[in-house]
């Protein structure tokens, strides 16, 4: 299956490499590196590459590219999941997935990779199988180590892989027992000139974060699992409870996981909760033009909106900008020719603008299309579809645990047009 | 030895290094040595040998974890391999680690060396922890040293006979890692595929299928018996497995079973019929309109691989998906939609290869994505290869019904800042035209108001575009046709004034104007054209000499003149061949003579169709499929065989003849409850054994999850043997015997007939009770139940009956139709006044029990009761079996609703198995309580009885007063069952329940606490 995986950084170096079948010479990657050249942005590099001996599949995450190098027939999805996994996996590990990272914890990713496949086929990619081998780092116990001697690779005989249930690591001790449920919405939207919707549908996602002793048997129920259109779930959830009475049913894996992802139902309209008014304009001679975007609230259901932030990609051709914002601040990348508004709270009292004009460069065509706007905002204690966590309980464990839900609803991807 | 010296000394090195290396061992001159490859890392790196040589582990595991950074980084450390493989056996566990991990690289250049760790693991390999095993297997076999192949293969038999799943499972991984070493092996590796494929572990299924897959894809025959309980281990096996069955599964089924597609054109006329497949086909089908029935085993596959759909994994997704669109019936592809576009929303690569395999489909069967259409929108964030897929899908959704809303969407991405996309749109403007007739003009319209577009590209791709359009009704455009000769000086790109002359010579006598002066221009210009450019050119002289030579003939002469000095060969080419074929001339001969017909011939307009129309010949999601291209190792999914191949062959034995001999020697009192007919006999029983096997085979083909049946073969099967006819002792049994097997009287058996009016077809009852269990019981043998209860529960009252009344009961008796079944008794009584007549259960309910009807009863006299008998796959969950009891005259909605506790069959263990079970079902599969026992139940007597009214289970012998054991398994998947009861003191007890059917045991638990606190 997957014969050789490298990581390379943005200016193609390759920093870290792994064979899980026979070496195969890094000079394979020139391959990738000429598709990348060719590519205007990372995001463009094709995903699947076909060279004469090798298919190259890769992924771009967290400004590194992880590229895998298959010899036979396989699914294309089975390696990009992997690949995904990985990143994963350092992430959960090391707190953030980068360069720098995976080079001052190179044996130990080195290492996580070795158990992660086998001949080429993953053996153990469940985080908290992966956590019993090799324990991920922390300070003190690497000031421990160093001053003992002892190390991280965990000294017992791991039983997570040999159990029924591999994601759960065995002989969980916690002081203080608790579980926490994210209820994390996003709106995906696209909204025409005139602000009309063209295009809405709600995505969500049950995010855990379970602290509990022992082995809990967990049963979450939904006020309102009608809602729910379209799910996928963690491998504990037991799919025959969900079938017939709605529950989630499962016992969690240890620490934080995705435990659910639903899709809204397409029937219910969804509450767009902010609305644009922009108008950018060019001038057809005299190689100038405006810029003036409001936003307010618009269906919030009584909360306040936050982290509201405007990014526009302006034309290539835009020289220099000069704005003024009534709220929050701008910056703009000349480069890129990137403007990101950080509005921060809207104050529904006093909208926040952002207006000024905007110079393209001499001789310049108009641009044809004004940028579209994407829209990023946060409101706490709300999904905006309205689902509701009903309660949960928790079987095979005596204690009682300490239990949380959070709600939050977020822009996915949110785009006005202009 | 020698040929490391070798190759070090090629390298070089600093001489420095080499003395140190001198003064420890004889092999440890190549350690130094090889430093000089990284010789930026010189002066840090010469002292790890050193460092491994010491005798403290911590400067030994600083030594090797910069030996794995620096193979981690690609740089090459072979040169310490002496030194690191003398540390192969340390006691530091992560040491011996990290040592493993440099093996495994660099075995394949060390080959001698290597052998010298080979020892450590055969040693290893014979560790009693499981763990240990399997990692000494999973390091020797990616040794890739030849001279160990046989070791290896030894190595492999005996952990495919493993006690433990998970070094089965390694092994299954060592299989292909030896088969790629030495293909030789494949035989014998075969043989241990074949092994492992009938491992009833989920933890090795996954693994193994990937081994057969590589070594031996075309051995399908090792497939049919292990079907079945694939299909059911499915859903527990890890994700990666799953992906690997299911494609393989999916092969397979294409292999053994009819196609369901014929028959659904019947189905869904008026649906998506239309789409894939013409109307004369179908009235084909009508003819031979033959009915389909789906194997239950492609039924099967189907229903299992279902609820993977919701997986977390994106692969499985899309593994499901394929699955269901090369398998299921058309009409049941649609499940997969809501799936595959929830995959839209994960990352860009994962989007990247959903909607290749979207756009496959949706040429096929617009109906499944169109709800979804808005799913496709472009965003301007969307990567360019993402864009031009969903534009892709986007025209292939397109039908009159929703070509306006996607017309304006496709407005929107012609303004897009990536002229790319917006050259890619207006092609997908252009296929939608030629399609959908209705929209061609407003699309032309459209597209000549592009014309005027600022971008070039775009402008370009227009005329490019309008040009095949013209060409599909070239009649009514010649003003189009007129307005781009006007735009020709202002467009530079060569593509689109190549495309304008080609237009301006197809149809120059609608524009006998325009054309000549098209061409006067283009002589002027003609050497500074681009070659396609100048090709046309010359087209457009030749035509326009044809038609109108007076006007243009020494244009056509000047032009033809400058192309035959062209750089280009293929130009000179080209004018020769014109110059010969349009001016007459002695030379030119017969063919000047249809000059006309040859350049002026109608041309068939050019069919513009999606890239993706011909990828369905790969199977979707593979790797093959996204390049377009075979890639190496694609297995081709075969066509449905036209006859399904032997369907029994996939049928595993489970009632083996044995078995039901033993119960007819059984010499114990009969009871019939509802015939005066049934009898056995003794003396014929082996003549009639042998009958009832063949039956009993024959039931058992129509069992659809023959593989926990397979698992109480595998339990029972020896014990019984041993004791079969020298002793003639067996475990208490129960037995059902048909009536028509069993028709000759036999003294000796008592005969109670409740009642006299039953027809010849209708099951009779026999129950042999128990004798005292005698043999030695093996694990899990299964027993008869310790205690029926009386009750009755009320299927159908009289009144709501119409006079029909029926009441049911639990016999506990294991189900003859089926082992998974539940057996179920029925007493229907009539109380009306007239005869009832066909009492049969009709139409069972959506909920899709499996259920063996009992025969009709033809006819119930007023005041008479009869019993009959159920079978009910009630798939170890309470819900209820629904159906329908019919009369001639009316039908009864019914439901039978089991107690937990009437789902199991009980087993008789002795103790020390009991805690074998036990201790393998902890945690998770243990559920327990702590409770208050009513007063009179603190003796053994009145715990097993009403222990034995809840549930179905067996009494296992305890050695200790106070802790009482029941075992049982569950009817359908035989999933042990296992109860303690502990007395504490003051009259508390503590229940404990494992079983690995987490449902089933709280439920269990709830209902024995109510049985126990109950005074």
């Amino acid at each position: 299956m997957i014969n050789s995986l490298f990581l390379i950084n943005p200016s193609g170096e390759m920093f870290l490499e792994k064979h899980w079948k026979s070496v195969v010479s890094r000079s394979v990657c020139d391959y990738f590196l000429e598709a990348k050249e060719k590519a205007l942005e990372p995001e463009d590099v094709p995903p699947v590459i076909h060279t004469p001996h090798h298919y190259l599949i890769s992924i771009y995450r967290d400004k590194l590219f992880f590229l895998s190098v298959i010899q036979t027939e396989v699914p294309p999805l089975f390696v990009i999941e992997f690949l995904h996994r990985v990143a994963e996996m350092i992430q959960d590990y090391f707190g953030e997935c980068s360069e720098t990272v995976v080079k001052d914890h190179m044996v130990m990713v080195y290492e996580l990779l070795e158990e992660m496949l086998d001949n080429g086929f993953p053996l153990a990619t469940e985080s908290n199988v992966l956590k019993e081998m090799i324990r991920p780092p922390t300070i003190l116990r690497s000031v421990v180590n160093t001053l003992t001697g002892t190390s991280n690779v965990g000294d017992t005989l791991l039983t997570g892989q040999l159990s029924t249930i591999p994601w759960r690591r065995a002989g969980v001790r916690y002081t203080n027992n608790e579980a926490y449920f994210d209820v994390v919405e996003e709106i995906d939207a696209i909204l025409d000139q005139s602000g009309t919707t063209v295009f809405a549908e709600i995505q969500g996602v049950v995010e855990a974060c379970v602290k509990l002793s022992g082995m809990p048997d967990l049963t979450l129920s939904f006020m309102n699992p009608r809602l729910l259109d379209d799910v996928s779930f963690h491998p504990c959830v037991r799919y025959k409870l969900w079938e017939s009475e709605r529950v989630l049913s499962f016992i969690p894996p240890d620490g934080n996981f995705t435990l659910m992802t639903y899709h809204v139902n397409a029937q219910n309209l969804v509450a767009i909760p902010v609305y644009v008014k922009q108008s950018i304009s060019f001038f057809e001679c005299g190689s100038d033009g405006r810029l003036d975007v409001t936003v307010g609230p618009k269906q919030t259901m009584g909360k306040t909106v936050e982290g509201v932030m405007v990014t526009v990609h302006l034309p290539k051709t835009i020289l220099s900008i000069n704005l003024t914002a009534t709220q929050g601040s701008y910056t703009y990348d000349n480069g890129t020719k990137l403007l990101v508004w950080d509005i921060g709270k809207l104050n529904p009292q006093k909208l926040p603008n952002l207006r000024g004009s905007l110079s393209l460069q001499a001789g310049a065509p108009k641009p044809e299309e004004n940028p579209s706007l994407n829209i990023d905002l946060k409101i706490q204690q709300l999904a905006i579809s309205g689902l509701k966590v009903n309660r949960l309980d928790m079987f095979g464990e005596k204690y009682k645990p300490f239990k949380g839900v959070k709600y939050i609803t977020k822009a996915g991807k949110f785009q006005v047009r202009t | 030895m020698s040929t490391n010296n070798l190759s070090y000394n090629d390298q070089g090195g600093s001489d420095s290094a080499v003395e140190v290396g001198q003064e420890t061992t004889p092999t440890s001159s190549n350690a130094g040595a090889g430093f000089g490859l990284f010789s930026t890392n010189f002066k840090k790196n010469d002292d790890l040998k050193e460092m491994l040589e010491s005798n403290k582990d911590s400067l030994k595991l600083d030594a090797m974890k910069r030996i794995i950074a620096l193979i981690a980084t690609g740089k090459n450390a072979s040169e310490l391999f002496p030194a690191v493989v003398k540390n192969v056996a340390s006691k530091n566990i992560e040491l011996k680690k990290l040592v493993y991990v440099y093996l495994v690289r660099y075995a394949e250049e060390q080959q001698d060396l290597a052998l010298l760790s080979i020892s450590t693991f055969q040693r290893a390999l014979k560790d009693p922890n499981q763990l240990i095993r399997a990692s000494a297997l999973r390091v020797l076999s990616s040794i890739r040293v030849p001279i160990i192949v046989p070791i290896m293969m030894l190595a492999i038999k005996e952990a495919a006979s493993d006690m433990s799943p998970y070094v089965r499972k390694t092994s299954a991984h060592a299989i292909q890692k030896l088969y790629s070493l030495d293909p030789d092996q494949k035989e014998h590796l075969i043989e241990v595929i074949d092994k492992l494929l009938k491992d009833k572990s989920t933890l090795v299924a996954g693994s193994v299928v990937m081994a057969f897959e590589e070594v031996c894809p075309d051995r399908i025959d090792l497939i049919h018996k292990n079907y079945r309980k694939l299909c059911n281990l499915l859903v527990d096996v890890e994700e990666w497995g799953q992906v690997v069955i299911i494609t393989m599964l999916t092969r397979y089924a294409r292999t053994q079973f009819t196609s369901p597609w014929k028959e659904d054109g019947l189905f869904d006329e008026n649906s998506e019929t239309a789409f894939y497949e013409s109307d004369e086909k179908k009235t084909k089908n009508g003819d031979e309109k033959k009915s389909y029935m789906m194997d239950p085993d492609h039924r099967l596959l189907l229903r299992n691989t279902k609820p993977l759909l919701q997986s977390r994994n994106t692969a499985v997704v899309v593994s499901v998906a394929q699955l269901y669109w090369h398998l299921a019936p058309k009409h049941e592809v649609g499940v997969i939609t809501k799936s595959l576009v929830r995959l839209l929303r994960s990352h860009r690569e994962v989007q990247y290869v959903v909607l290749q395999n979207i756009a496959t489909m949706s040429i096929q069967r617009k109906g499944m994505f169109e709800p979804y259409m808005k799913s496709f929108y472009v965003r301007s964030t969307d990567a360019t290869h993402i864009k031009s897929l969903k534009l892709e899908i986007l025209t292939s959704l397109a039908n009159e019904a929703n070509i306006s809303t996607i017309l304006r969407e496709f407005q929107t991405y012609v303004k897009s800042q990536d002229k790319q996309f917006a050259a890619g749109t207006i092609q997908a403007i252009g296929r939608c035209a030629t399609n959908i007739s209705e929209v061609t003009d407003t699309c032309l319209q459209g597209l000549v108001l592009l014309l005027s577009n600022r971008d070039e590209t775009v402008v370009a791709e227009s005329v490019v575009v309008i040009k095949k359009l013209l060409q599909t009704q070239p009649t009514q455009h010649s003003d189009i046709i007129k307005h781009m000769a006007k735009l020709f000086d202002n467009i530079a790109v060569p593509m689109a004034r190549a495309s304008i002359l080609w237009l301006m010579g197809e149809y120059c006598e609608r524009v006998p104007q325009i054309a000549p002066d098209v061409l006067r221009k283009m002589a002027k210009s003609f050497t500074s054209e681009e070659d396609i450019v100048k090709l046309q050119t010359v087209n457009l002289a030749a035509k326009l000499y044809l038609t109108n030579s007076k006007q243009t003939k020494l244009l056509t002469q000047y032009i033809l003149n400058l192309g035959k000095y062209d750089q280009n060969y293929d130009i000179r080419d080209r004018t020769r061949f014109i110059r010969q074929l349009i001016v007459p001339n002695e030379k030119s001969g017969a063919l000047g003579k249809y000059a006309r017909r040859i350049l002026l011939a109608p041309k068939p307009a050019p069919v513009l169709e999606s890239t993706y129309k011909d990828r369905d010949r790969y199977q979707l999601g593979t790797l093959s499929h996204t390049i377009n291209t075979k890639a190496s190792g694609y297995l081709e999914l075969s066509d449905w065989p036209a006859v399904a191949p032997d369907q029994s062959v996939r049928n595993v034995e489970v009632i083996e003849p044995v078995m039901i001999h033993l119960y007819f020697y059984y010499p114990c009192p009969l009871i019939t409850q509802s015939s005066s007919e049934a009898e056995s006999d003794e003396e014929k029983s082996s003549s009639q054994s042998s009958e009832e096997s063949d039956k009993s085979s024959s039931q058992s083909e129509k069992s659809s999850s023959e593989s926990d049946s397979e698992q109480k073969k595998t339990t029972k099967k020896p014990p019984q043997k041993k004791t079969v006819k020298p002793t003639l002792r067996l475990n208490h049994t129960f037995f059902l015997v048909p009536v028509l097997l069993s028709v000759v009287p036999v003294s000796g058996y008592t005969v109670l007939s409740q009642s006299k009016c039953l027809s010849r077809s209708l099951f009779s009852l026999c129950i042999l009770t128990p004798c005292p269990l005698s043999c030695a019981a093996a694990l899990l043998q299964v027993s008869g139940p310790a205690f029926v209860p009386e009750k009755r529960h009320d299927l159908l009252h009289r009144m709501t009956g119409k006079g029909l009344s029926a009441q049911y009961q639990f016999p506990r008796q294991p189900c003859l139709y089926q082992p998974t079944m539940v057996s179920v008794q029925i007493s229907l009584t009539n109380t009306t006044d007239h005869p009832l007549e066909q009492i049969h259960i009709g139409d069972r309910g959506p909920t899709g029990l499996d259920m063996h009807c009992f025969n009709t009863v033809e006819c119930l006299l007023p005041e008479a009761s009869v019993t009959v008998s159920l079978g009910v796959d009630f798939n170890d969950s309470t819900q209820a079996a629904n159906f329908q009891l019919c009369t001639k005259e009316d039908q009864f909605s019914v439901s039978i609703q089991p107690a937990v506790g009437e789902l199991f069959l009980p087993a008789t263990m002795t103790e020390q198995d009991f805690r074998k079970e036990q201790g393998k079902l902890l945690g998770m599969n243990e559920s327990s309580a702590t409770i208050t026992m009513a007063a009179e139940n603190t003796t053994r007597q009145p715990i097993s009885r009403q222990v034995a009214t809840v549930a179905n289970l067996g009494v296992v012998p305890s050695g200790q007063d106070n802790i009482h054991r029941f075992a049982g398994k569950t009817a359908s998947s035989g999933a042990v069952v296992l109860v303690t009861v502990e007395l504490r003191e003051s009259s508390a007890a503590l229940i404990t329940i494992n079983t690995e059917k987490s449902v089933m045991g709280p439920m269990l638990l709830r209902d024995l606490k109510r049985a126990l606190t109950r005074a």
